[in-house]
């Protein structure tokens, strides 16, 4: 089995202050591995998107480790934070998040921007990921001349333009019908294919299970199942105590 | 090239309406502080026009003489020790003082005598468009600036009038020799001056010494201030600066002129600062997706600034332009705006500075973006 790319270790995260405060992890272990698409799905509220933000480096855990391809992220600061987001997250959002003002091309090109990737290179890489997603054919439209799939298939090649250690996914399917879902988490697959490279999805719809080389089940802050390939695991475990 | 210009442009002209009331916002202020500071240069030169066309290395004036519109006098004597002392070529009579002009077709108006021996020199008309010096000499003879025709009820060389009960008439005429107050300078030799101010025969306003061929000016003023008593003694230089202090600043007028460029700066910040910030605001989601696909708070700032730049440059450009219209509108006024290069370039530096500050407020905002919220919207 290979190194994870990242993992989680007892993760706690409370969320709020004062009585509003909330326990959203208790305790959570997660390692994402390369050359697998993991699917985390759970109900909402469980603790999906919390994970996937500690495992995406944008928040700290209370208690807890998180580890980058080995190094442990604690004591980062924001900034330290952004840089591991940077060069080894790709994120993909549920409502694409791609900025309206700037071509497909350009989109894609902001996530080496930020690295300070400002070269013909760089429109270069844009242009490979484009294709890769298959929009070669639609790299100088604007969002808004995109379907809710193409805009989608560019977030994807703007997730992966960097050649991340991880690709995160929030719920990429859910603003899409079931054929542009399907072709969304298609793509994913692929690109989990390459070994050096996980990619995690949070997701509601069991329909998108058969692309899963993995699915993690959440719920209320634990995870009470972990299943690999065509065989659900017989004993799925809890790292915490559900309550009732 | 960067995406950060990209990103900031379009981020400005995604509304196009605040984007144009933004920049119009720059544009006033900046108009306004151009305005304030060309009046500023405008009224520092003005203040000082007789004293730069003076053919004079040092003056003599009566001690604590303000400006060149001081008319305390001095003693002939004063001038004859002068022209003892080594290195001091000539002490040339220079008389000024109020006097009431008065037209023949009835009607009186308050004139600026400039009076000044036409052998010796000293301070004569220049810029003559009609007549001559020589003309002066002949008795009664005036020169005028042409552009106070209307105010002297005169048309022209030939045209009569009173001063002090005396008959005058124009015998040349000047362009462009205007007052900062609403007086009309009247040049007239130094006797004819001495009789329109009532200063006596022995009595002149300032001595203006040429220094001799060779000799230190330096070293001649500090030999003047030696043996005269009773006077300063300036360069032209000193008399400038003393001049301008005054008039700016003696009167206030400086402080009103630099306030209003401090208004106007205020203003403009105001303005780009609102709209920086409600773009920001606007533009939040996006900022927030910067952030979580990894980039540094210093790109951000650099998208925000660079919005602020590229509203400076357009709003500077576009002062600049009505300025200059402004500058030529104003070319021929009592107090002309003045525009300069070293005053381009400063207005350039308060717009970008301006704009830069204004950025602030939107930078703040930014800095507290949760990378979060991108899951949430």
């Amino acid at each position: 089995m290979t190194e994870p790319v990242i993992e989680v270790v007892d993760v706690v995260k409370w969320l709020g202050k004062g009585a509003a405060q909330v326990q959203a992890l208790k305790g959570v272990s997660l390692a994402l591995r390369g050359g697998e698409l993991t699917l985390l799905m759970g109900p909402s509220g469980s603790g999906k998107t919390t994970l996937l933000s500690i495992l995406g480096c944008m928040l700290t855990p209370t208690h807890g480790t998180v580890r980058m391809r080995g190094r442990s992220t604690e004591g980062a600061g924001p900034e330290a934070l952004a840089k591991l987001r940077r060069e080894h997250v790709g994120f993909v959002f549920q409502s694409y998040h791609l900025f309206p003002t700037l071509t497909a091309t350009d989109n894609v090109r902001l996530a080496l921007d930020v690295r300070g990737e400002n070269s013909a290179r760089a429109v270069g890489k844009a242009s490979d990921a484009l294709a890769i997603v298959g929009l070669a054919h639609k790299r100088d439209a604007f969002p808004l001349e995109l379907s809710g799939g193409e805009q989608q298939r560019v977030a994807i090649a703007r997730a992966i333009v960097g050649q991340p250690s991880a690709v995160l996914a929030d719920e990429p399917t859910a603003a899409l019908d079931g054929e542009n879902g399907n072709a969304i988490m298609a793509l994913l697959a692929e690109i989990a294919k390459d070994s050096s490279r996980g990619v995690l999805v949070v997701a509601h719809d069991a329909r998108i299970l058969r692309f899963a080389d993995r699915v993690v089940h959440i719920e209320d802050g634990c995870i009470v199942g972990d299943r690999r390939g065509d065989a659900a695991l017989e004993n799925d475990q809890t790292d915490c105590a559900v309550p009732s | 090239m960067s995406l950060i210009y990209r990103l900031a442009s379009r981020n400005l002209l995604h509304d196009r309406l605040r984007f144009v009331a933004t920049v119009v916002g720059i544009v006033f202020s900046i108009l306004l502080v151009t305005v304030q500071l060309g009046l500023y240069l405008g009224f520092g030169r003005i203040v000082t026009t007789m004293i730069d066309h003076a053919s004079a290395d040092l003056w003599i004036m009566p001690p604590g003489t303000k400006c060149f519109e001081d008319p305390s006098t001095l003693d002939e004597r004063t001038r004859f020790q002068a022209l003892s002392i080594n290195g001091v070529a000539q002490a040339a009579p220079v008389v000024i003082g109020y006097a009431e002009w008065r037209i023949a077709a009835g009607g009186t108006f308050p004139v600026f005598i400039v009076g000044s021996d036409l052998r010796e020199g000293g301070l004569l008309p220049w810029n003559l468009v009609e007549g001559s010096l020589e003309a002066l000499a002949i008795p009664g003879a005036v020169a005028v600036d042409r552009s106070y025709f209307d105010r002297l009820g005169v048309e022209g060389i030939g045209a009569n009038a009173e001063i002090r009960g005396q008959k005058v008439e124009v015998r040349a005429v000047t362009s462009g020799i205007r007052s900062f107050t609403t007086t009309p300078y009247v040049f007239t030799t130094l006797d004819r001056a001495r009789a329109f101010t009532g200063t006596a025969a022995n009595k002149a306003t300032y001595f203006l010494v040429r220094v001799a061929p060779g000799a230190d000016v330096e070293s001649v003023r500090h030999r003047l201030k030696a043996n005269l008593s009773d006077v300063d003694v300036l360069t032209a230089a000193e008399f400038r600066d003393r001049s301008r202090s005054f008039w700016l600043f003696g009167t206030g007028a400086g402080f009103a002129l630099f306030a209003g460029a401090l208004l106007g700066m205020i203003v403009g910040t105001v303005i780009v600062a609102q709209t920086l910030y409600s773009s920001t605001k606007d533009h939040i989601n996006e900022f927030a997706t910067l952030r979580a696909i990894g980039s540094s708070g210093i790109y951000i700032h650099k998208v925000i600034i660079c919005q602020a730049l590229i509203s400076a440059v357009i709003g500077f450009c576009l002062a600049a332009g009505i300025g200059l219209l402004v500058v030529a509108a104003t070319a021929d006024t009592a107090l002309p705006i003045v525009m300069t290069p070293t005053l381009t370039l400063v207005l350039l530096f308060l717009t970008l500075v301006m704009c830069v500050v204004s950025a602030v407020a939107a930078i703040l905002q930014v800095m507290r973006i949760d990378p979060v919220m991108v899951f949430t919207r």
